[in-house]
């Protein structure tokens, strides 16, 4: 019904409101990413605005600076952005909590720190300017369908990811580490993995971003996309993987309504984020599933659990 | 005394490949900066065997398990599992090679159901576990492993509640159906009736009896009378260091032992 309501969308909306549910897409794909290591592996993620971002420097400079292929340049970025989180993973898993945030944070830091100085490459702080959609996609219809089309199974399969027996392992290891240790799995090399799925997701989403930014700089990669993609994780519900949808759409028509009367996106950004973790920290969906369990146990048996 | 009827330990002596003991422990030490938490412990341990590790807080009992399981490796000697040098391998490979175990603080999964808990107890040792898209829930050999686990650890059908959700007798009862559904062949038990109520310690008691004989069990236990019911061979250290080791009786008579473990206890109880 989600889907069908998402494919009428073009006809009813104006091209604006498209391209807006078309950013809102992409975001959700980032915002899962992160979810599938803060929700389901406990492990909060502030680097990945910069696999993120990362992934969009490659497409464009292989594609605009180097003259190549677009859809050569996003697999690219793909690649990259996987390789970066690979390195990422590497240094990241054997920490946790606020070491884990603090790390990754570093490490957004040192990439946003490249593309800002790497002038001859990046461009510096004027950034790169991509050569701009292939024709067939030009159009902001167009555009959000093969966007959807794109997101689509991607949701599928992070949602397969994080309920297989492997996305169990990653719940167990938030809840107890030890106990998994004892049990014989090998933590490193499941967060390792997990990290490395989840900078792939990240990546597309970041290659999705190149087709519709068509240009990419620092701020691409800078700490506030991190922030505001965990930010969207955290509103939809942290460890509900779908709410990073509710959470995308919330915070970037936030942003939309916000910059039409004050350039300081930043600071309601912030205020944003205090205020939900204050009084929603489970999220939107978080929220409507305990009203829901609570609803269910109180009119039926609990051996019936959905969850 | 340790593995049961004579035509057993004879088929455990034509197995010459196979020694008779499980585990090895030579000089081993754990040290925390200058605290020597397990200090030159030396014990083996029989296969099928039943064997209390007695001694007062702070004697070391869980550290010494923690070096057993390789949480805290051991900074001096050498432990063998089967014949195999394990003295330097991660916990999970430990656990790969058939020990495992449950833990003195209750270590479970509480925002997962009871099925979910059973169902990462058990596949730890196999390729299951990296199955990226696969299906969750049990699979039905799983799910045969699971009850039969559950049954001897005697926990009812509550497969689908909340871990967080069960009282504490019943979280135990989970700790130790967790460590026998992989099939261990080394079972470690750390303080299994830790808080639990004089009835359901017996139920522990129980528990502990009718696990099947050809697993070899070390347990840490404070109540004497449980313990000393329950094992064929008691180890005693007092501050990280070996004390003393016997049959049940010796140690109820050993007068060091009644000094600096049983008197103590029984003048707090």
């Amino acid at each position: 019904m989600v889907l069908l309501a998402l494919a009428v969308l073009p006809a009813v909306l104006p091209s604006y409101q498209v391209s807006v549910v078309t950013q809102v897409l992409i975001f959700s794909v980032l915002a899962m990413s992160i979810d599938i290591l803060a929700g389901f592996a406990g492990r909060t993620s502030l680097g990945h605005g910069a696999i993120f971002g990362v992934s969009s420097y490659v497409a464009i400079y292989w594609s605009s600076t180097l003259g190549g292929d677009i859809w050569i340049g996003i697999a690219l970025g793909i690649l990259a952005a996987t390789a970066l989180a690979g390195v990422f993973a590497a240094l990241a898993i054997r920490t946790s909590g606020v070491y884990f945030l603090l790390l990754t944070l570093a490490l957004g830091m040192i990439v946003w720190g490249v593309c800002l100085r790497w002038t001859a490459v990046t461009g510096g702080e004027n950034g790169l300017r991509g050569v701009g959609r292939p024709a067939f996609i030009a159009d902001h219809a167009s555009f959000y369908y093969a966007v959807l089309i794109i997101v689509a199974p991607l949701t599928w399969l992070m949602w397969r990811l994080v309920h297989s027996p492997f996305g169990l392992t990653l719940r167990g290891i938030r809840d107890s580490e030890s106990r998994m240790r004892s049990l014989g799995y090998n933590v490193p090399l499941h967060l390792f993995v997990a990290f490395v799925l989840s900078g792939f997701f990240a990546g597309v989403a970041g290659g999705l971003y190149v087709l519709f930014n068509n240009f990419v700089s620092p701020s691409t990669v800078q700490l506030s996309q991190s922030v505001s993609a965990l930010l969207m994780a955290i509103t939809g519900g942290v460890g509900t993987l779908l709410g990073s949808f509710v959470g995308a759409a919330a915070i970037i028509v936030l942003e939309n309504a916000v910059s039409a009367y004050t350039a300081r996106w930043p600071s309601v950004l912030g205020i944003a984020f205090v205020l939900i973790m204050i009084f929603a920290p489970e999220g939107v969906v978080g929220r409507a599933r305990l009203l829901l369990a609570r609803r269910r146990s109180r009119s039926s048996k609990p051996d019936h659990s959905g969850g | 005394m340790a593995a049961g009827s004579p035509a057993a330990m004879f088929c455990q002596l034509m197995r010459k490949r196979v020694p008779d003991t499980i585990l090895k422990l030579d000089h081993v030490g754990v040290s925390f900066d200058a605290l020597k938490a397990v200090d030159d412990v030396t014990l083996r341990v029989r296969r099928g065997e039943r064997r209390a590790i007695i001694g007062p807080n702070g004697a070391g009992k869980t550290t010494l398990f923690n070096a057993i399981t390789g949480v805290v490796p051991p900074t001096s000697g050498r432990v063998e599992f089967d014949g195999r040098d394990i003295t330097r391998m991660p916990p999970h490979r430990r656990a790969a090679c058939g020990i495992s175990r449950t833990f003195q603080i209750t270590n479970l999964f509480p925002s997962l159901t009871v099925e979910q808990n059973m169902q990462l107890a058990l596949c730890g040792l196999t390729p299951r576990k990296f199955s990226l898209l696969g299906s969750g829930g049990l699979t039905d050999t799983e799910r045969d492993q699971a009850d039969r686990a559950l049954a001897l650890s005697r926990l009812g059908p509550r497969a689908r509640s909340l871990v967080s959700e069960l009282s504490y007798g019943e979280q135990r009862q989970l700790e130790m159906a967790m460590a026998l559904a992989p099939g261990p062949r080394l079972l470690l038990l750390d303080e299994p009736a830790a808080g639990l109520s004089p009835a359901e310690r017996v139920i522990v008691a129980d528990v502990i009896r009718s696990l099947p004989a050809e697993i070899t069990i070390v347990l840490i236990e404070h109540d004497m009378d449980l313990v000393l019911s329950l094992v064929d061979w008691v180890t005693c250290l007092n501050n990280g260091r070996f004390l003393a080791e016997g049959a049940p009786a010796e140690i109820r008579g050993n007068a060091e032992i009644q000094d600096v473990y049983l008197g103590k206890a029984h003048r707090h109880a």
